[in-house]
């Protein structure tokens, strides 16, 4: 029988860090869908680089800034009482980063798909950004914050580098699912191993397929209310 | 001048100017008019002219980079004093050339979202019996024609009871018996508001039917204004009359067939042969035109 806990904490991992991502993204997505500011393209920048660095650069240089060894992680350690390596808390931090063009990508195309009269209408009918946002602009794009969101959760499952920079390999604390793959297969349990990967298969192309049938209206009742 | 600021007529005086950039090159926009307030005005010209930038100015979603708008005492923008009225406190109602109603919401929610706090909801009843929306209050917007979309988004426009109402290119879309529909309802919530109403259209007949007054726009710059029956009838007038208007009836008498034509809000009836109606059908524009060799002259007053 394997170890369920690296599963619960995969999937505690993805959760925390897609809620927390949704909350992030929308208002970033908004700015760089609206802006006209100078500073975009390398906002835009920053925001694509987890797509292409190795994780583990990621990892590494996150690894260095909040260690206790180093002056800003011994501030957050001394002052804050937050210690960021080697535990669950900095691992939800490096997946919010790594995971973070996968929510905001899709929900600033949303933003930028919507017809500019959509918004004006609601400003000419006396209505504030704020409103127009939640009652207007997000409704009508339900389809971009789904793909977000699932894409955002899907990543973050599959994260691998990142973690095993900054959490490492904790028992019940930052050993996730990939990690503990990895780890069987190094200690030769391939059976266990195994497991974990179905697992993480199965779940995976769910999820994936979930996003292909309801954007492709598959279930046009449930994704889309016209 | 004079006697309008006797009658305590509100003037809407307007002067923008603004570089526009499209995908052909620059433009510049430099607009000076004024008209009178509770007038139906269309703004007529080619595409491109810059006719909704105007409507998107008015309504401030565009900023000028210099110029004014006033609409009597209220200044709504003004470059030199830095006055820019946002659109939400402008009350101007604006009918969009593509609906812009909200998918999400039901036609009577996209009525209702246009209420401010604590405004009853009686205007929103008023305006569906006078535009005759009733069978369609709980219908989504993407299940309704052309026609149904363009007067939810015209009533629409009214639930914050606006003073001014932009209309940009409002009826281009619908075929015919749907446009004379529509061009009824925008009479009629004009008249029954008092509003201040400003009209895209290229159709001609069109802005004779509706309109007060006409402005006509070439590459940003206002070319020519005045009354609309005249703008379209003088200009070609050469030692004969000639009208513009709309065939609105065919009758076969013998070898003859009279047929009435609406020119401006006058019906004319116009003997035809049978060749020469068998061209022409019910709503077809149509010139008509006299050598005036014997007009009539009739003494008034």
């Amino acid at each position: 029988m394997i170890d369920w806990n690296p599963l619960f904490l995969t999937f505690k991992l993805a959760l925390i860090t897609t809620v927390l991502l949704l909350i992030i993204s929308i208002p970033l997505a908004y700015w760089l869908a609206y802006t006209r500011s100078r500073i975009k393209p390398i906002a835009e920048t920053l925001v694509s680089m987890p797509l292409v660095l190795p994780p583990t650069v990621i990892g590494f240089y996150m690894l260095l800034a909040f260690s206790p060894s180093n002056a800003f992680g011994d501030w957050l350690d001394q002052w804050l009482g937050i210690r960021l390596v080697f535990s669950f808390e900095g691992l939800v931090l490096g997946s919010l980063i790594y995971s973070l063009p996968f929510m905001v990508h899709p929900i600033q195309a949303g933003f930028a798909n919507l017809s500019p009269s959509l918004q004006n209408a609601s400003y000419v009918m006396g209505k504030s950004k704020l409103t127009t946002l939640m009652r207007v602009l997000l409704p009508n794009m339900k389809p971009s914050l789904l793909t977000g969101i699932i894409l955002a959760f899907a990543h973050t499952i599959g994260e691998f580098g990142v973690v095993l920079m900054i959490g490492g390999n904790l028992s019940g604390k930052t050993r996730v699912a990939s990690i503990a793959i990895y780890d069987e297969v190094e200690s030769l349990n391939y059976a266990a191993a195994n497991s974990y990967s179905l697992i993480l298969f199965g779940i995976t192309f769910i999820i994936l397929l979930m996003v292909y049938l309801v954007n492709g209206g598959y279930f046009t009742k449930l994704g889309r209310d016209d | 001048m004079e006697d309008t600021l006797l009658n305590w007529v509100v003037m809407i005086d307007i002067s923008l100017q603004k570089i526009l950039k499209s995908s052909t090159g620059e433009m510049k926009l430099d607009l000076k008019m004024q008209f009178e307030e509770g007038k139906l005005i269309t703004i007529y010209g080619k595409s491109g002219a810059g006719k909704s930038t105007l409507l998107m100015l008015l309504a401030g979603l565009m900023n000028p980079e210099k110029g004014y708008i006033s609409m009597g005492k209220d200044v709504w923008t003004d470059t030199s004093k830095h006055i820019f009225l946002p659109p939400q406190k402008r009350n101007i109602g604006f009918v969009f050339q593509e609906y812009a109603l909200f998918p999400n919401m039901t036609v009577r929610e996209n009525l209702c979202f246009g209420l401010g706090k604590g405004q009853p909801k009686a205007i929103v009843d008023k305006l569906v019996d006078i535009i005759d929306l009733g069978q369609l209050q709980n219908r989504k917007p993407n299940t309704l024609s052309g026609g149904q979309k363009q007067r939810v988004a015209l009533a629409r426009a009214l639930v914050s009871q606006p003073k001014m109402l932009l209309l940009d290119e409002p009826l281009s879309a619908l075929d015919h018996e749907m446009r004379l529909k529509l061009q009824s309802y925008i009479l009629e919530v004009h008249r029954e508001f008092g509003l201040t109403t400003l009209l895209i259209s290229h159709d001609v007949s069109e802005i004779i039917r509706l309109s007060d007054f006409m402005i006509e726009m070439d590459q940003g710059s206002v070319v020519r204004q005045g009354i609309p029956a005249d703008m379209f009838t003088n200009d070609r007038v050469n030692a004969k009359f000639q009208f513009t208007g709309e065939v609105i009836g065919m009758v076969k008498q013998d070898f003859i067939v009279i047929v009435t034509v609406l020119i401006g809000k006058d019906l004319v009836k116009v003997i035809a042969n049978d060749q020469e109606a068998s061209s022409l059908e019910i709503g077809d524009k149509v010139l008509i035109a006299s050598k005036a060799f014997n007009p009539i002259i009739h003494k008034i007053s």
